[in-house]
């Protein structure tokens, strides 16, 4: 098992590396760069002066190792320092956002607060209620509960994000007047008052999240379920006695959660995919609302980071998904 | 008398699909889901000759438009106009065939692109490493910042080559195509690996079949299934997709209308006129249900295990 690991951490740096430069490439060849958009009318010697003090100039290896450095080995040590208050990274040069010439680790370290807050509630929430109607579905299989809980699975699945967002906004903020529409990032919670403020302001975009989410998860319960319910093991325990709820809840249930949860831990990367949409939607503050303004100022280093930390949680997820897959399942194994 | 014992002997054998049509036809939400869906693409494409009201038309003079902005359904304007006084059934049945052409088109590539990939991993043994490692790698990127960057970075300049709507097309089209075909691949190369040493394909190779003929006439008819499952499912997924780049306002320019576009104009007046995005947001969400529901009831039809019931 260790040695699988290690070979597939290993296996991982290739593959990050290569999705890197595919990622600094198209971003960087592409022929709508921000340097075709300084105007005209600025100066030639001013022009190559601006392209400068971006770091333009240089040719695109340079850079590529550059930006793999500063991702790599400084970024990091400016985190050590920042956490141990150490001098690693001494003055190195960070990755700075075109836009506002700050560091762009800082800006995302400021907003991924806001992305984890609602998307992880989402996600919790969804999983919190798609379990036990996925498991419910499979032990009454055609029941009514199940036929409707597979409508409602594919209403879910198919309405995408950024339409049941409006809806709800719509139903519930404009004609209701519950909740608010949009997300106010400024929030602090200070006392009582301003926490059901910003619980009030998340009921919304988690319950997008969690209704797609839990569309999802409630299918693979409801099928890994109805798998193990018609298992060998499941009548010997009912044979000899068991309790009904030990033998699904315990027996069935046990091992029906092995691909669960490796379905969970793959999805993870989606939800932050999705998260862009989300975030757009209720105007949340998150990396999904940094990406979109970043790709619209042409904020080539933003960009490229961020869709870059977007790629590592995909294949670190995927990394997660089976190593939880061997070590749920002893049946499954690597060496 | 011949002609009765003609029939009577050529009588047509009963096609694969006759089964499949009779399985498919008892799945209630698949039939509910393709007669909507065939109304929809029904009233998108004639819709435009009975609704003749152009979709981009704006009363000329100022004292007209100002009236004919935002009403309500009336006999005149059955779903209302929009913030320019036009025609929202208009706008919609525009968008309508340029989202269903989008969803239709990228589907197209990206199973075409799948396909190959699938067929030649699982042909070419010294191609199968290779494209897999590409699969893998594809899986990995992450695709809604992708696309929303490649759309950002190449609509300006292919836009210039193809003219504006016709740039955005391709190049939407064209990028959801080539982020999508991972899936179609894997199935295709499961399948292949499975039929390429049946029977039936070692007895046409052995008669000198060459292999391009095997491909065409004995392994592609056989994985025509999953491939159609893909298709559906991918077809919806599309949609989608467009619709979330047109929400996000990296979609198609402003003056020309596809749902995802019209939700996206919507947004802005929804406090005010939800009619604005109810329409849009009912028609891409409602399309893509019945395409699920199509693309549920064509996996079990096509499962034999599941089939004569």
């Amino acid at each position: 098992m260790l040695t699988y690991a290690i070979r597939r951490l290993l296996l991982a740096i290739p593959t990050l590396l290569l999705i890197s430069l595919v990622i600094f490439l198209m971003v960087d060849l592409a022929p709508g760069s921000p340097m075709s958009e300084i105007p005209r009318s600025i100066p030639p010697d001013v022009r190559l002066k601006m392209i400068e003090a971006l770091g333009a100039d240089q040719p695109v290896t340079v850079r590529y190792l550059l930006w793999l450095k500063q991702f790599f080995l400084v970024e990091p040590a400016y985190m050590i320092d920042g956490w141990l208050g150490t001098e690693l990274a001494g003055d190195a040069q960070r990755i700075l956002s075109w836009q506002s010439r700050a560091p762009v680790f800082d800006v995302i370290g400021q907003r991924v607060v806001q992305t984890m807050t609602v998307i992880g509630a989402g996600y919790l929430i969804a999983i919190a209620i798609a379990l036990p109607i996925g498991i419910y579905s499979a032990y009454r299989q055609y029941s009514w509960f199940d036929q409707i809980g597979t409508f409602v699975a594919m209403i879910g699945y198919s309405v995408p994000t950024f339409f049941t967002g409006v809806l709800l906004i719509v139903i519930f903020s404009v004609n209701l007047g519950w909740f608010p529409s949009y997300y106010d990032t400024s929030l602090r919670v200070t006392d009582f008052g301003s926490f059901m403020r910003q619980v009030y302001q998340m009921v919304l975009p988690v319950t997008v999240l969690a209704l797609f989410h839990s569309a999802e998860i409630s299918r693979y319960m409801r099928s890994s379920m109805l798998e193990n319910l018609n298992q060998d093991y499941v009548r010997t325990a009912r044979a000899k006695g068991t309790l009904e709820s030990r033998v699904v809840l315990k027996h069935a249930l046990r091992n029906s959660l092995i691909p669960v949860v490796t379905v969970m831990a793959l999805g993870m990367p989606a939800i932050f995919g999705g998260s862009i949409i989300v975030e757009q939607v209720f105007k949340v503050n998150g990396i999904g609302a940094a990406l979109i303004g970043a790709i619209i100022a042409s904020d080539l280093p933003m960009v490229q980071t961020l869709t870059f930390i977007f790629a590592v949680l995909i294949v670190f997820f995927n990394l997660v998904a089976d190593l939880l897959y061997g070590i749920l399942d002893p049946r499954i194994r690597y060496d | 008398m011949t002609d009765a014992v003609d029939s009577a002997y050529t009588e047509k054998p009963q096609s694969p699909w006759t089964g499949v049509w009779r399985q498919f036809r008892h799945h209630t939400g698949a039939m509910t889901g393709a007669v909507i869906l065939l109304l929809l693409v029904v009233a998108v494409l004639a819709g435009p000759w009975i609704w003749r009201i152009d979709p981009a038309f704006i009363e000329p003079k100022a004292l007209d438009m100002m009236r004919s902005r935002n009403l309500g359904p009336s006999l005149a304007h059955p779903l209302g106009t929009d913030q320019l006084g036009r025609d929202t059934l208009a706008r919609m049945l525009a968008g309508g065939r340029v989202s269903l052409s989008v969803g239709l088109v990228a589907m197209s590539l990206s199973i075409f692109i799948g396909t190959t990939m699938g067929v030649l991993a699982g042909f070419v043994r010294w191609l199968d490493g290779p494209i897999m490692r590409l699969t893998d790698l594809f899986l990995a990127l992450p695709l809604l910042p992708l696309l929303l960057v490649m759309v950002m970075l190449f609509r300006d300049s292919l836009a210039g080559l193809f003219g504006t709507e016709l740039g955005t097309f391709l190049l939407i089209v064209g990028a959801i195509g080539m982020t999508s075909w991972m899936q179609a691949a894997r199935i295709v190369r499961g399948e292949v690996l499975a039929l390429k040493d049946r029977e039936f394909v070692l007895a046409a190779r052995s008669i000198g079949t060459p292999t391009h003929r095997i491909v065409f006439s004995h392994i592609l008819p056989n994985i025509l299934s999953p491939v159609m499952v893909a298709a559906t499912l991918g077809f919806a997924a599309a949609i989608i997709t467009e619709s979330a780049l047109s929400f996000l306002g990296l979609g198609f320019p402003p003056d020309f209308p596809t749902w995802g576009r019209l939700l996206f104009e919507g947004v802005e007046y929804m406090q005010i006129y939800p009619n604005r995005v109810l329409f849009p947001g009912l028609a891409i969400s409602l399309t893509v249900l019945s395409i699920n529901y199509i693309g549920d009831g064509l996996r079990d039809a096509l499962d034999p295990r599941l089939r004569h019931r």
